[in-house]
């Protein structure tokens, strides 16, 4: 059963985007059109992703990862093309997002897994657990602003496992801690991928690619190759190598159609 | 966007407390800093309102201010912060795919102590002066509910259009202070020409002081069609909000 369908997805950034002030939109009115140049964050992309898959998203930075993590967890709205996802989502786009520095360490468990979609019972069921794996009983009491990054990151890490998702997106994780608690967050997910989660990951480290089954590679918002990691990921490494070389010939599998449950989220009509 | 499946309460207490924590945290005596303007302030306008400017023959003036002021202050601030809260939340609208209404509601909300201590305050004073408990004290929280239901529709209102243009706040802080004497804080709302008032009582924020007054000044029940106009409003305001707000959501992601 596919869990996620991306069908022809682009997502267009007008360079004016942003932030605004009033004397921008007044700028604006007195401008030709063609200053605000359409940039394609994503261009015509598609793909379906199988329960129990495991999926690195990979290229250079630019190429799009973010933007397309953010469309498939319905934290953005595609231009084009639609969305599917089937089951529930946890997704981890720069750990510790969700984490206030004024906050302590179980205060900020709890905001993150009310985020995340857990109720109260849950969390304070899951609370010792969670403590536990970031390996942090002594702080949970101060504020975070007095940790390090590595026990922040390992805190939002920890609270983004236990709570239980049909599918992890993650977001560079394996830039968490030490060696040995990378090891431990390596282990985690291949527990969470035996208990048949789908997951989800963007980086940049080959090593990581090569554990997800599958790769897609993209390249300035569009698609280059999707396919098993023992054949995109070297493929990558060799272009970023070398990009003089130019970039391989598209193997793209075609996407499944399947019925979805449930609809995320449907372009509108293009706008202007 | 439906992407999120978590319990609504669960998460907006959660919010509400990280709002207030942060807010009062690194203040060594808390929430009572923060008091310290408005009662300061109360106490100024007090002293010039009753001694040095007297309006002739108004019973209770000083509570009468005393209620004008509460109910402008939480307005103001609830409704500031309600406006820049998808600002001040940028991360989480980015990254989390909680329900967007949830932050200006929640920042809205988390002014509730303020208005709560300030309001027993107002009690304590109003039993102070010997004007006494009556059965209508029943009506307050239900004003109040409705005064908070219009804030959350102008809130989500400005908070949508401030993602889009930031000077929306400014804008706002410009509202608030022409609603400072176009609300009956200082004067009686009969002053105000007998042709502009059913206009002026349009407002919700003077409704709410009005209704206020009637029940603890008076010792009334507040005027059933200053209620009904109250109500009407204030939910017609949030039902804009709420329209509003979706279609403003769906380009959050790109703007913030």
């Amino acid at each position: 059963m596919n869990i996620v369908a991306v069908n022809n997805v682009s997502k267009v950034f007008r360079r004016a985007a942003g932030p605004r002030l009033m004397r921008e939109y007044v700028r604006d009115m007195f401008r030709s059109r063609n200053d605000a140049d359409p940039f394609y964050a994503l261009k015509n992309v598609s793909f379906a992703i199988a329960a129990r898959e495991s999926v690195a998203i990979i290229g250079a930075n630019g190429a799009g990862k973010s933007t397309l993590l953010g469309v498939i967890a319905g934290l953005a709205n595609p231009d084009e093309g639609s969305v599917e996802v089937n089951g529930r989502i946890a997704a981890l786009l720069e750990l510790g997002s969700g984490f206030h520095p004024e906050l302590t360490g179980t205060e900020n468990v709890f905001l993150n897994a009310s985020l995340l979609g857990f109720n109260e019972k849950q969390t304070r069921e899951l609370l010792g657990a969670i403590v536990e794996f970031a390996e942090l009983r002594q702080s949970m009491h101060q504020p975070i602003r007095t940790y390090s990054t590595g026990m922040i990151m390992r805190l939002a890490f920890s609270v983004a496992v236990h709570v239980d998702p049909a599918i992890l997106i993650v977001d560079e994780v394996m830039a968490v801690g030490d060696v040995a608690f990378q090891e431990k967050c390596q282990r985690r997910i291949q527990t969470l991928r035996e208990e048949g989660r789908t997951l989800i990951c963007v980086t940049h480290s080959p090593g990581l690619m090569e554990t997800c089954d599958r790769s897609i590679w993209l390249h300035h918002g569009e698609l280059v190759m999707d396919g098993p990691s023992a054949e995109v990921v070297p493929a990558y490494v060799n272009y970023m190598a070398a990009p003089e070389n130019g970039l391989p010939t598209a193997t793209v599998k075609p996407v499944n159609k399947v019925r979805m449950l449930r609809t995320v989220s449907r372009a509108r009509a293009r706008r202007g | 966007m439906s992407v999120w499946h978590g319990d609504y309460r669960f998460l907006l207490r959660n919010l509400i407390v990280k709002d207030f924590k942060i807010r009062y945290r690194n203040m060594s005596l808390g929430v009572l800093w923060s008091l310290l303007n408005p009662l300061i302030m109360l106490a100024v306008y007090l002293f010039v309102f009753t001694r040095i400017f007297k309006p002739a023959n108004v019973p209770h003036y000083a509570l009468y201010i005393l209620s004008g002021m509460i109910t402008f202050n939480f307005f103001s601030l609830a409704w500031m912060t309600g406006t820049s809260s998808l600002l001040d939340n940028a991360g989480l609208i980015k990254r989390v795919p909680v329900p967007r209404e949830i932050v200006p509601i929640a920042s809205v909300l988390s002014n509730g102590l303020h208005l709560a201590i300030q309001m027993a305050l107002l009690l304590i004073a109003v039993v102070a002066t010997g004007l006494g408990v009556n059965i209508y004290w029943f009506w307050l929280p239900l004003i109040w509910a409705v005064g908070i239901i219009f804030i959350f529709g102008i809130s989500l209102i400005t908070a949508g259009l401030n993602v889009y243009l930031r000077d929306t706040r400014y804008i706002v802080e410009s509202a608030c202070l022409v609603a400072f004497w176009f609300t009956p804080i200082f004067y009686l709302a009969s002053f105000v020409p007998a042709e502009y008032r059913s206009l002026y009582s349009m407002f919700p924020i003077t409704a709410l002081m009005m209704a206020m007054r009637s029940v603890l000044l008076d010792g009334q029940a507040p005027a059933a069609g200053l209620m009904f106009k109250f109500l009407l409003i204030s939910l017609a305001t949030l039902g804009l909000g709420v329209v509003l707000f979706r279609q403003m959501k769906s380009r959050f992601y790109d703007y913030l």
